[in-house]
């Protein structure tokens, strides 16, 4: 219990810390508030943001384009993941070519996919979903290649086929890599879709933000990247508690971790 | 050397001048070397030898994972040239599936061989209660005792009903006085099944304990250097184990084994 408290307490004394330095430091250096509005006034913009409901539509934008785009995109990840991993005769044709996509810096592809897919939601997912292919993809890969031999052959000597390997033993022995994809593929996603808002696009936080920064409004630009620090925190602890719930079995060999993690 | 009974039934499992040649990048490794035993129906026989003598190798070919360079294993006069439900194998340790319940891991075999589930379901609860895991289905291998996950492990072996049961240095990854507990527990279970055992150990009072006669195998390549039976009265038990004869057998086995340590102290890679 003790534990939990100072779990807790302490990231809030920071908190509390940080935005007394950050009230008093804006009154003191008296920063204009184009530079950097004081606490109290980003958080009225933040209420009045939410509470006047125009930035619902943003917000639902950019969650609605993320998740579609993360699920497309981690789906086609583990599926093309899986089959490499199952097949040398496909790695050979396809590998090579998975890997020079991989090093291109996504980001700078958002112009090409705003053309060919147009300036609504749907060139957002294939943004989103190209970001989180890649991490998904490489640790369903490496995670099927690298199973336990031995379990294995447990499997061999009971006469198993291939796909009852491969389901029983290989992918659950990868879910531990899988996730640690789908752990980066949130945050990454949430990238893309603020990329893709920022070059063209009518809705979406990246475009509050954006225009928001044209009117010189510092204190709705930072009501944006709040509004999306809390989604990729949500998205982040939910794919944890789905990793912990799914991957039970690695629980107790990860407690030192998990306790890190929390804090 | 005491000459033993036979019995006059063909042997369950053969092998037959079995050799085996690994081959890697610079050299090639002979790991038998014209390995030649009998087991016969519902015996228990160990094979016992140094490490590194081929043990593992002999297991990995009687249970068709490994296809031997030269000679062959037969099952009940077939030769085994690939995994067969005639041979149930327990690997040292006992290699469950973490993400598997206990029931579910008992029933691998079942599902990889497309056995009749409700059949074997049935079979694997009372394979439970055999092993002493009753109550313990749906438990997860992670929540019980090195022991317990190996008495798993054999109830796994045991479920395809197989006319040889493997047992790879089951228990070797346990400590000493679980080892001593589960000797017994195997040799109720055994006495319970009657099935045909190959035991692989490295231990001559586990093999002493357990066997109805044990093989003694060489340093690499192992071939078979001797085959001593046991012929002690079962059920036994700790006296057993303080037996005149309990003790020769083992003075037997333990003086085969060193000879051969004294005789290659360069631990033979050739």
């Amino acid at each position: 219990m003790r534990e939990e408290v100072i779990l807790v307490l302490y990231p809030l004394i920071t908190l509390v810390v940080i935005i007394f330095l950050w009230s008093v430091g804006v009154e003191i250096f008296d920063v204009p508030n184009y530079i950097l509005p004081g606490p109290y006034s980003v958080l009225s913009t933040f209420i009045a943001a939410y509470s006047q409901g125009y930035i619902w539509t943003h917000l639902f934008f950019t969650f609605k384009s993320t998740v579609l785009g993360y699920f497309v995109g981690c789906g086609l990840g583990l599926i093309l993941g899986s089959l490499l991993a199952e097949s040398r005769t496909l790695e050979k044709f396809i590998y090579i070519y998975v890997v020079i996509l991989q090093s291109i810096p996504k980001v700078a592809l958002a112009p090409l996919i705003i053309m060919w897919f147009g300036f609504g939601i749907e060139s957002k997912i294939v943004m989103v979903a190209l970001i989180c292919f890649f991490p998904v993809f490489i640790n369903t890969f490496v995670g099927i290649r690298q199973p336990d031999p031995d379990l294995i052959d447990v499997l061999r000597v009971f006469s198993a086929s291939r796909s009852l390997i491969f389901f029983h033993v290989k992918l659950p022995a990868a879910a531990g890599s899988i996730f640690a994809g789908l752990q980066i593929a949130v945050v990454l996603g949430l990238i893309g879709a603020v990329v893709a808002e920022f070059v063209a696009s009518q809705y979406g936080l990246g475009t509050v933000i954006q225009s928001a920064a044209l009117e010189l409004d510092t204190s709705l630009m930072l009501t944006g990247v709040f509004s999306l620090a809390l989604m990729g925190v949500a998205g982040s602890l939910l794919v944890r508690i789905c990793h912990r719930k799914v991957v039970f079995w690695e629980e107790g060999r990860s407690q030192i971790n998990r306790n890190v993690e929390v804090a | 050397m005491v000459s033993r009974e036979r019995s006059s039934e063909a042997p369950i499992l053969t092998a037959k001048k079995l050799s085996v040649v690994y081959a890697t990048k610079r050299e090639s490794i002979t790991a038998l070397k014209d390995l030649s035993f009998e087991v016969d129906i519902g015996e228990f026989v160990s094979v016992i030898g140094p490490s590194g003598c081929g043990k593992s190798t002999l297991a990995k070919v009687a249970s068709g994972l490994v296809r031997p360079s030269g000679g062959e294993v037969l099952l009940a006069g077939t030769p085994v040239t690939a995994p067969s439900r005639d041979v149930g194998v327990v690997f040292q340790n006992p290699r469950l599936l973490p993400w598997k319940t206990v029931l579910s891991n008992v029933m691998v075999p079942a599902r990889a061989l497309r056995l009749d589930p409700v059949a074997s379901q049935e079979r694997a609860f009372e394979l439970l209660r055999l092993v002493g895991l009753e109550g313990f289905a749906n438990n997860y291998p992670h929540e019980l005792s090195g022991g317990m996950q190996q008495r798993v492990g054999l109830a796994r072996g045991l479920l395809p009903d197989p006319s040889v049961l493997l047992m790879d240095e089951p228990l070797a990854a346990l400590d000493a006085l679980t080892r001593e507990h589960m000797s017994a527990e195997l040799q109720r279970i055994w006495m319970a099944t009657r099935k045909s055992v190959i035991f692989i150990t490295h231990s001559i009072s586990e093999a002493v304990f357990l066997s109805d006669r044990v093989v003694v195998l060489s340093n690499r390549p192992g071939r078979v250097i001797d085959d001593v039976p046991v012929n002690l009265s079962r059920p036994r038990d700790l006296d057993t184990m303080a037996t005149p004869s309990f003790v020769e057998i083992s003075n037997l086995l333990r003086k085969a084994l060193d000879q051969m340590g004294a005789s290659t102290r360069t631990d033979g890679t050739k």
